[in-house]
């Protein structure tokens, strides 16, 4: 299966992933004219620190931890994706608990949040890699 | 090959989902006590709090048992195993033959000697459901998860709430003083009051009373036929001390692997990897589950605690922004931890201590800060995120 690989010599930390990621939770035309002075909360995060940079996203375990220990059955797989039914979250947070990426948030709404490779839309790569300048994250098959 | 699950709750559904990897064709039955499709246990005081419905309750889809091929015996109970003859006698007179058994009895509340509710099931939930007015007086014994998960349930929809706990702190078996002292007065801003430290000898002047003192797991059904500790005993495959009877879930006892004890470790998570690992070895796989640890993630009215692993060793502590936060390590290995607050990637300190991850293969002192993925190796970060 296709997922989000981290090139991290190529991250320049510019941060767009975070960007184009919250832009395709939104119905906006113009991705500066949606997100200009918002605070935005995206599903793919960089980590940076000392020059070093990476993006993080989920990882869609084979092995889920999320999904083994959601309490509700909101977190599941279709064909490989992990995804998240957020009517069933309660905002309980055993996934933030059991993730060991990190990769699971909190949402304004409460229910949790996480990359779901952008399935829901038509586009053959998740927004992030598409925005990526530099493919320091690719959506390729690995292993 | 014929397969029989006692239990209906995250253990026995985590066999099934197991068992159905390796065997799509083997018959599989699940024993029920509770006359429900399944559900999930701990959502029942977001029931009675009316955040979720009946529906939302379902741990599952409507479709689950016949999507996997289920048959479902519910509202009968297993009354003995035979496992000589290799069948389980029912409350019904029936008796049902099984090649491979799995016993995911869960756990029932302990009883003291005073009436009261218990709130371990969505009856219970309903049944206080429908004593809840705005005059009633309610006591909760008890200031574990049950009973203030219970208390937040219930809060507002009563005149007053009173906690009695013998232990001095709430949260007892999952936080410190200082943790506890910090959800008590967060509950006691919103009009909960607490009784600690004192044991309970009457109940007079409350209308209402819940016994939420701890649980005792439910193993009599294997007393006799496999060895029993203070749960069931399971070793790395949930199997049980005799052949072809495995258990998961709350009624077993099985290694710590933050500590090396062996213990009860009653929650979700451990229950439905448990009984995955069994189904799957129940079907002919072979699968380990050997990185159980005591975790919790639980909130109350907006305050959200996550903690894991055990309490010992050196501790890191820091109180910044309002989260209350604690690190307990030693022998070069994050022993546990606790978070009152901002939980944001807790999970990654849940992985030292589940890995036990030597502490100088990362960069301690960043990651004692905030959790990241920008504390290990390049070389570490190279397999988590880049795949090879």
């Amino acid at each position: 299966m296709k997922r989000v690989y981290v090139n991290e010599k190529w991250c320049l930390g510019c941060r767009l992933c975070e960007y184009y990621c919250a832009f395709a939770g939104t119905s906006g035309k113009d991705i500066a004219r949606s997100l200009k002075g918002v605070k935005i909360n995206p599903r793919i995060k960089i980590e940076e620190k000392d020059g070093i940079s990476f993006a993080v996203s989920c990882r869609h375990c084979k092995e889920p931890l999320c999904v083994k220990g959601c309490i509700t059955g909101a977190l599941s797989v279709a064909d490989g994706v992990i995804v998240v039914n957020q009517d069933k979250c309660v905002s309980c947070y055993t996934c933030v608990l059991c993730c060991p990426f990190g990769a699971i948030s909190t949402s304004e709404s409460g229910a949790v949040q996480k990359c779901e490779l952008c399935i829901k839309s038509a586009a053959d790569k998740p927004a992030c890699v598409a925005g990526c300048p530099n493919n320091a994250i690719v959506f390729e098959e690995r292993r | 090959m014929k397969y029989v699950i006692i239990g209906n709750s995250t253990a026995g559904i985590g066999c099934v989902e197991g068992i159905r990897q390796i065997d799509k064709s083997g018959n599989i039955a699940i024993i029920s006590d509770e006359p429900h499709h399944t559900y999930s246990r701990p959502l029942i005081s977001y029931l009675v709090k009316g955040k979720v419905d009946a529906e939302q309750m379902k741990y599952r889809a409507d479709s689950f048992y016949k999507d996997n091929d289920v048959t479902l015996l519910s509202g009968v109970r297993a009354v003995k195993i035979n496992a000589g003859e290799k069948a389980v006698e029912l409350s019904d007179g029936n008796s049902i033959a099984y090649d491979k058994l799995l016993v995911a009895t869960g756990s029932r509340a302990f009883e003291l000697p005073i009436a009261g509710n218990s709130f371990m099931t969505l009856d219970d939930a309903r049944k206080l459901q429908s004593q809840l007015a705005p005059e009633k007086k309610v006591l909760i014994i008890g200031a574990g998860l049950i009973g203030l998960k219970c208390a937040e349930g219930i809060l507002g929809r009563v005149a007053s709430i009173t906690v009695a706990d013998l232990a001095p702190r709430v949260l007892a078996s999952i936080l410190d003083d200082g943790g506890a002292a910090l959800v008590q007065k967060h509950f006691e801003e919103r009009g909960v009051k607490f009784i600690l430290s004192k044991s309970v000898s009457s109940t007079d002047g409350f209308d209402i009373v819940v016994i939420a003192a701890g649980v005792r797991p439910n193993t009599e059904l294997l007393s006799g036929i496999a060895q029993i500790g203070k749960g069931i005993a399971i070793n790395e495959k949930c199997e049980t001390s005799n052949p072809d009877i495995y258990a998961a879930g709350d009624c077993t006892e099985s290694i710590d692997v933050s500590s090396g004890q062996q213990k009860i470790m009653a929650l979700l998570p451990n229950a439905y990897m448990q009984g995955e690992c069994a189904g799957v070895n129940m079907a002919g796989g072979n699968k380990i589950f050997d990185k159980a640890i005591p975790m919790n993630a639980i909130g109350f009215m907006g305050l959200h605690i996550i903690t894991a692993g055990n309490y010992t060793g050196e501790v890191y502590e820091s109180n910044k922004n309002g989260t209350y936060k604690k690190l307990f390590y030693s022998d070069n290995k994050l022993n546990g931890y606790i978070f009152i607050g901002d939980i944001e990637k807790a999970g990654i300190y849940t992985s030292l201590i589940r890995d036990r991850t030597p502490l100088d293969s990362i960069d301690w002192a960043l990651i004692c800060e905030k959790p990241g993925l920008m504390a290990f190796t390049k070389e570490d970060r190279m397999l988590k995120l880049g795949g090879r």
